[in-house]
């Protein structure tokens, strides 16, 4: 009987193990694999209108007539298409699915890894300085870029404006040239997505593959390979799924690489390259703010690291001058001296005293920093899960992704604005009693950066989409509290930074309003 | 007969939980071992992948633990196990705060199928199934303060013992399937970034060898054990975080001794040390531990059971 027992315990140990094994299942279902295709619900057939950012017309840019659909050149393209169609491989259905969601919205996605990649900041020399890494050197240790929240805010702003302008231009010229769909020319043909109403030359993933890869290439020189592997999708998917013909996509491409020009230019100039500053200025910050009787910020990282982007402040905007940069500043925080600044500084460390489980949730779901793709690429995320379900075109993608990326670059300015001009100090450095549950960021406290960030989105989140007011606002009022429940903000500098926020995300409204689209 | 009346556990801390029991020693038939083991485990240095550095926004990361375990004999051939412990991690410097609570509940069933004895040598093989459990919702990716990584467990382990005289040799392997995990986020980068909140983990291959001398009264070994993360796990960049599915390899060296007393026999005490060597993704930890254990016999009659 003993025996018994025994060979039955065996027996259940093996059979526990396995049927724990095989009952749970390792399938992860991921939100950006559920997306649909696009399918419009509005082609938005007039967008060759809409106003642009830096495009002066259009048509700066020219693009080569078309072939013609009755010439033997054009029915060499469609039988491409065919002779791709008929030995369609696994892999490529699976490229035809992932693209079929949006060109727009893949290459942001795209974009978010490619920053949460570099979002790492340098690690320190032997002597415990660090090195800034360079564009002109890349690959050196620190690699090119650290795309660290004001980086990122900006590398997004300039592929969405780019790609809006891009695809203003692409409609302008569907239009103009008014060429048929290869469907339309053969009906033989399959179509793997949702047919398209408009004319297909030139295609808009052809000129947002040229916008985008250029841009990409600028803003993340170390990844070409792996940018170039995904524009190689995106031109064969748009052939295997019948959408296009190859003289769509490939003189989309030449057009877009001549509208990114525009951008790079604009990029090389716009202030982002000195932002980093040096010795002279990260010395005159701190002894400008002891100067004034004030406590100056000093980094908590170890060793201490310079301040992240001081200059960042001054880079140009899309939508905002200097002046209005400056016009805008929130007033000077609570003096360190003061009473209220005491108040603001218990409260922080009661938030460390008694976490509850909740809070560090909140915390976590918003930290957003390093190795993630920054406050910036979460409010990008949170609006392309939210546009998949609009059903929106191409160019209104665009539109959309760009007004909401030019705010939070206005946001990083007007914010890093803030925070060198008042240059005060994190309430760790101020009591070091007070731990922290997120990395303290390298940079001054007020205003916060998750607050800015988080209120623009939402005011241009809000005008997109207005039946999502309300849990937009719970949202950026969740995000800017997380910083204050992670002890590394202050009340006034999570509350003006999502009035600053809030303020800059209009200039994107008022865009907005005007730009023909609506 | 190898066969101890007070044969407590032997105890491997394995990383984040220190679960396994992964002695050649089985407790007698309706007796029941109790006790607890204080663990303090301490590194300054890590590997970030292959890069071994050290960060001075951490300074020294300790997690303490305090275990309540037993064992369980049901028959002299068939033991059940478990091991409940609190954790509480520290880092000495930087401005991180540390985290506490009561992390894994593991269970381990060890059947003792074969026992041969030839002249002064004894053979004896094992099967060990575990399980285990996070018992609160404490948060895993808050690496590296987070005090477990919540994951469940189940491992099988067989094991082999040879013992001639007092000496012995125990070799054993075993492979763990790890549950996936959700994380507080709903989107996290391993080479891309994944849209949700749940993670996957990779599996584990443990491999222990354990030599030396063992006695009713004293136990003295040398232990090797070897923590290899099987495909899916992922390494942490220059300068990154951890993050809890990132590949851990731990390959450590250790001494373990135990001892019972000879005026009270139903008592032990027993301690160690072990370091890491070798690791990936992982620091190179020092790690104590001292304990105490209990035996009850449950048995009416007060069977004599030692060697």
């Amino acid at each position: 009987m003993k025996n018994n027992i025994q060979k039955t315990a065996l027996k259940s140990i093996l059979a526990l193990f396995l049927a724990c094994t095989y009952s749970c299942s390792d399938e992860i279902t991921e939100r950006n694999e559920q997306f649909h295709a696009l399918n419009p619900t509005n082609i938005d057939a007039l967008a060759g209108t809409w106003k642009t950012f830096l495009l002066t017309a259009p048509d700066e840019f020219s693009l080569d007539l078309p072939l013609a659909t009755n010439t033997p050149a054009f029915t060499r393209e469609i039988n491409e298409i065919k002779s791709y169609q008929n030995n369609i491989s696994a892999d490529q259905k699976r490229i035809v699915k992932y693209w079929s969601a949006g060109g727009v919205l893949r290459w942001n996605e795209i974009m978010r890894t490619l920053v949460a990649r570099h979002n790492r900041p340098p690690y320190q020399n032997e002597d415990g300085t660090y090195s800034a890494p360079s564009g002109a050197n890349p690959f050196a240790n620190p690699q090119f870029p650290f795309s660290n929240p004001p980086y990122a805010a900006r590398a997004y702003a300039y592929v969405s404006a780019a790609q809006y302008d891009a695809m203003v231009a692409t409609w302008y010229y569907k239009k103009l040239y008014n060429r048929a769909a290869p469907f339309t020319v053969d009906a033989t043909i399959q179509v793997l997505i949702p047919k398209s109403s408009m004319p297909s030359y030139p295609s808009e993933d052809g000129v947002l593959s040229g916008v985008t890869v250029e841009l990409l290439k600028l803003l993340f020189p170390t990844e070409i390979a792996y940018i170039d592997g995904k524009a190689e999708e995106q031109k064969l998917y748009r052939i295997l799924s019948g959408a296009n013909v190859r003289s769509d996509v490939e003189s989309g491409i030449i057009l877009g690489r001549k509208i990114v020009a525009k951008f790079i230019t604009r990029a090389g100039a716009d202030g982002a390259g000195a932002a980093i500053g040096n010795q002279a200025l990260w010395t005159q910050l701190e002894t400008q703010t002891a100067a004034t009787g004030e406590t100056p910020w000093l980094s908590l990282d170890l060793p201490a690291r310079p301040p992240m982007l001081p200059l960042f402040g001054k880079v140009k905007s899309f939508l905002m001058t200097p002046a209005m940069v400056t016009a805008n500043r929130p007033v000077a925080p609570p003096s360190t001296k003061s009473q209220q600044f005491a108040k603001e500084l218990a409260e922080v460390k009661s938030y460390g005293n008694n976490p509850s489980r909740k809070n560090m949730e909140i915390v976590s779901f918003w930290a957003d920093g390093v190795g993630t793709y920054t406050p910036p690429g979460h409010w990008n995320a949170i609006a392309s899960e939210l546009f998949v379900d609009q059903n929106y075109s191409e160019v209104r993608w665009a539109r959309n992704m760009a007004l909401l990326n030019i705010a939070m670059m206005d946001a990083a300015i007007s914010c890093w604005d803030a925070k060198y001009t008042y240059f005060n100090p994190r309430p760790s450095q101020i009591d070091p009693s007070i731990k922290t549950r997120t990395g303290v960021p390298n940079f001054p406290s007020y205003v916060s950066g998750h607050s800015t960030f988080s209120g623009a989105a939402c005011v241009v989140l809000s005008h997109i989409i207005p039946a999502k007011a309300q849990s937009f606002i719970n949202m950026a009022k969740e995000a800017s509290d997380s910083r204050m429940f992670g002890c590394i903000h202050y009340r006034s500098d999570c509350e003006k930074g999502l009035e600053l926020g809030e303020k800059v995300g209009g200039f994107a409204v008022k865009r907005a309003l005007t730009d023909g689209a609506e | 007969m190898k066969k101890f009346y007070l044969s407590c556990l032997l105890f491997a801390p394995v990383l984040m939980s220190a679960q396994t029991e992964i002695d050649g020693i089985m407790m007698s038939k309706n007796n029941f071992c109790v006790g607890s083991i204080y663990q303090y485990s301490s590194w300054n240095q890590y590997w970030e992948g292959s890069f071994k550095r050290e960060n001075l926004n951490l300074g020294t990361v300790s997690t303490q633990s305090f275990g309540i375990m037993g064992n369980y004999g049901i028959t002299d051939k068939l033991n059940i196990l478990f091991n409940l412990p609190y954790v509480e991690t520290k880092a000495s410097a930087g401005t991180m705060e540390g985290q506490k609570g009561m992390q894994d509940l593991s269970v381990t069933v060890k059947y003792m199928p074969l026992e041969k004895t030839t002249g002064n040598a004894t053979y004896s093989l094992y099967a060990l199934g575990s399980f285990s459990t996070p018992v609160s919702n404490y948060s895993a990716d808050y690496l590296p303060l987070s005090i477990g990584l919540q994951s469940k467990t189940a491992a099988l382990r067989l094991m082999g013992d040879f013992q001639l005289g007092n000496f012995f040799s125990t070799l054993s392997g075993a492979y763990v399937k790890r549950t996936n995990i959700n994380i507080d986020r709903n989107a996290y980068l391993t080479s891309e970034i994944h849209y949700t909140n749940e993670v996957n983990m990779p599996d584990v291959i443990s491999v222990n060898f354990r030599t030396g001398y063992r006695s009713s009264r004293l136990i003295a070994e040398f232990v090797i054990d070897n923590w290899v993360t099987q495909s899916g796990g992922f390494d942490i960049t220059t300068n990154n975080m951890p993050f809890p599915s990132n590949t851990m390899n731990a390959l450590k060296y250790g001494v373990n001794s135990k001892y019972t007393f000879k005026k009270i026999p139903q008592l032990s005490l027993l301690g160690g040390y072990n370091y890491v060597v070798e690791g990936r993704n992982v620091g190179k930890s020092n790690t104590f531990y001292g304990g105490l254990f209990y035996v009850i016999n449950f048995e009416k009659k007060n069977n004599q059971d030692e060697k």
